[in-house]
């Protein structure tokens, strides 16, 4: 539904010495939570903005479902696409419900329409309409403004959606919980996202596919867990601390290691006395599982049924490089 | 008492001379100073000797800039308001200026972001949030005018100047004083109606 491939991409602003953006090529597929990551300043804005031409690029080309961008109308392209810009970003003199109206009133919904929809996109991000439609953004929390400016995106059910550092201004629980709603949401209505962070751990369990970037290049693509296990360069490894072997853990699932394990079944081996764990369930949980009931193995399910046991020197080789 | 009553004719003549005329020239300097205030804050460096220009102008006293315009225009009404127009000038383009820069640039980001057309941008994000500081400016501008209005009568445009300086010229106290309260009473009036308008517009941003 919504693919995005750059190739070649390059941005040189006004009067700099070097590209902030330097021949960038990249395949994104649709419905994937694609999270651009790397340090300040290594041009993960400025990509972002070339995907809804708010950026306009020197070289290369971004084609969207297989279109040249260069050949759309950018007023239409942008009102197809979800943004969330890198402050909050809501217009301080409209209420919560004008705020997140503002594209549906744009493409000229009526006003019955755009009522209904600013409702239910409230009830999305998990804020009370009642209370909150004619709110003004300044008599919101940071988090109560992060949830609109999300909701504001998704106004015209895009199928796309460019966020910049979306939870940048909110403390760590209401990071980690706007960060699972973002996931659920991705999972539910399919938007391809693209997503920028310089927040490891955020990108670590958001993505689907991980840019790490680099001085306006890409470093490495690939799954959290193969960037974690198999860094390209020192940066990259440095970056998202590889070397941090409980890191590491942390984005292989059980799954992904009961696939290739013996299978054993836990009633030859004392029954119950086990802990049991979803196959979804990161190493990391299953180390912490067994470490609090003194078990030397998990059991692994995979939709209610036993797919394997998995010990101690299991989870060692998987991190062990 | 039977003063007022006697000359309450020529006030409330007077009073709307002076009206007339402050509203022609603040009608005019608006129209002027905003396409002019937007253009300044759109191009930075030819905004900047625009500025010094006007600057100029306003430290030409009152008087002698009336003066300097009577070999041009002759005396009269347009005259006046002429003179009237160029003094507003620096006030409302500044303030323009300062209007459209009080608009972050983030909020404009955002807006283009969202698939608003420039004109859209203009008139559901720039003006909502810039006109506040706008009208705190066309205030200041109303004021002025009203006031340097009054030695517009040394120039035969009317307006309550008239009766002071006819008041200074008989040595008539009472005349002065009509004149003067009546000026002020407008430069009040006028501010009241401009700060309500600035308020209802800043009204919303503000918690309720
Ligand atoms: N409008 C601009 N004009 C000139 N240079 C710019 C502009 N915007 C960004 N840059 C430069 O381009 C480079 C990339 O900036 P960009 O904003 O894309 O970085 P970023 O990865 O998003 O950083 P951060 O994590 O701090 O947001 C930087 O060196 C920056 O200084
Ligand atoms: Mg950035």
């Amino acid at each position: 539904m919504a693919s995005i491939r750059f190739e070649g991409v390059r941005v040189v602003y006004p009067g700099a010495a070097r590209a902030a953006v330097d021949g960038v090529t990249l395949a994104i597929p649709s419905g994937c939570f694609a999270v651009l990551l790397g340090p300040s300043g290594c041009g993960k804005t400025t990509l972002l903005r070339t995907v809804n031409r708010l950026q306009p690029i020197d070289g290369g080309r971004i084609e969207i479902d297989g279109r040249d961008t260069a050949g759309l109308d950018p007023i239409v392209l942008r009102r197809r696409i979800g943004y969330v810009i890198q402050a909050v970003g809501l217009f301080p003199h409209l209420t919560v419900a004008q705020n997140v109206a503002v594209v549906p009133n744009l493409l000229g919904w009526d006003s019955q329409r755009v009522s209904e929809r600013v409702d239910a996109l409230l009830a999305q991000v998990s804020l009370d309409a009642q209370a909150f439609r004619d709110r003004y953004p300044s008599q919101l929390s940071g988090g109560q403004q992060q949830r609109v400016g999300i909701a504001r995106a998704l106004a015209a059910e895009p199928s796309m959606l460019l966020m910049d550092e979306p939870f940048g201004a909110v403390d760590a629980i209401v990071r980690a919980s706007l960060q699972q709603e973002t996931l659920a949401l991705q999972r539910r209505t399919g938007a391809t996202i693209l997503f920028v962070t310089h927040d490891v751990d955020e990108a670590l369990s958001l993505a689907d596919m991980l840019v790490v970037m680099r001085d306006g290049h890409i470093e490495q693509t690939g799954t959290p867990a193969e960037i974690l296990t198999h860094p390209a360069t020192p940066f990259v490894a440095e970056l998202v601390d590889a070397d941090d072997a409980l890191r590491r853990l942390s984005v292989i699932t059980l799954g992904a290691l009961a696939a290739n394990a013996a299978y054993t079944t836990s009633s030859a081996l004392e029954p119950g006395t086990i802990p049991t764990l979803d196959a979804g369930v990161s190493l990391r949980a299953a180390l912490g599982a067994m470490l609090e009931t003194g078990a030397s193995r998990v059991c692994v399910m995979h939709e209610g049924r036993e797919a394997a046991v998995l010990d101690l020197d299991t989870l060692r080789n998987a991190v062990r490089r | 008492m039977s003063w007022l009553v006697e000359h309450a004719g020529e006030i409330a003549a007077r009073t709307l001379e002076h009206l007339w005329l402050c509203g022609t020239a603040f009608a005019i300097a608006l129209a002027i100073a905003l396409p002019l205030g937007l253009f300044a804050a759109r191009r930075g460096r030819v905004g900047l000797p625009l500025i010094a220009a006007l600057d100029a102008i306003y430290t030409i006293p009152s008087l002698a800039l009336f003066a300097l315009l009577i070999p041009l225009m002759g005396l009269g009404f347009w005259t006046a308001v002429t003179a009237l127009v160029a003094y507003a000038q620096i006030i409302l383009v500044r303030n323009v200026v300062a209007a459209v820069q009080s608009v972050p640039p983030w909020m404009i980001d955002a807006a283009q972001g969202l698939g608003m057309t420039p004109l859209q941008v203009f008139l559901r994000v720039e003006l909502p949030i810039g006109a506040p500081v706008a009208i705190a400016g066309a205030r200041v501008a109303a004021i002025s005018i009203i006031a340097i209005a009054s030695v517009a009568a040394w120039i035969d445009a009317g307006g309550l100047g008239t009766m002071i300086f006819a008041g200074i010229e008989r040595q008539d106290i009472r005349l002065i004083a009509a004149g003067t309260l009546g000026i002020a009473a407008l430069a009040l009036i006028a501010d009241g109606a401009l700060r309500a308008a600035e308020h209802a517009l800043r009204a919303p941003i503000s918690p309720a």
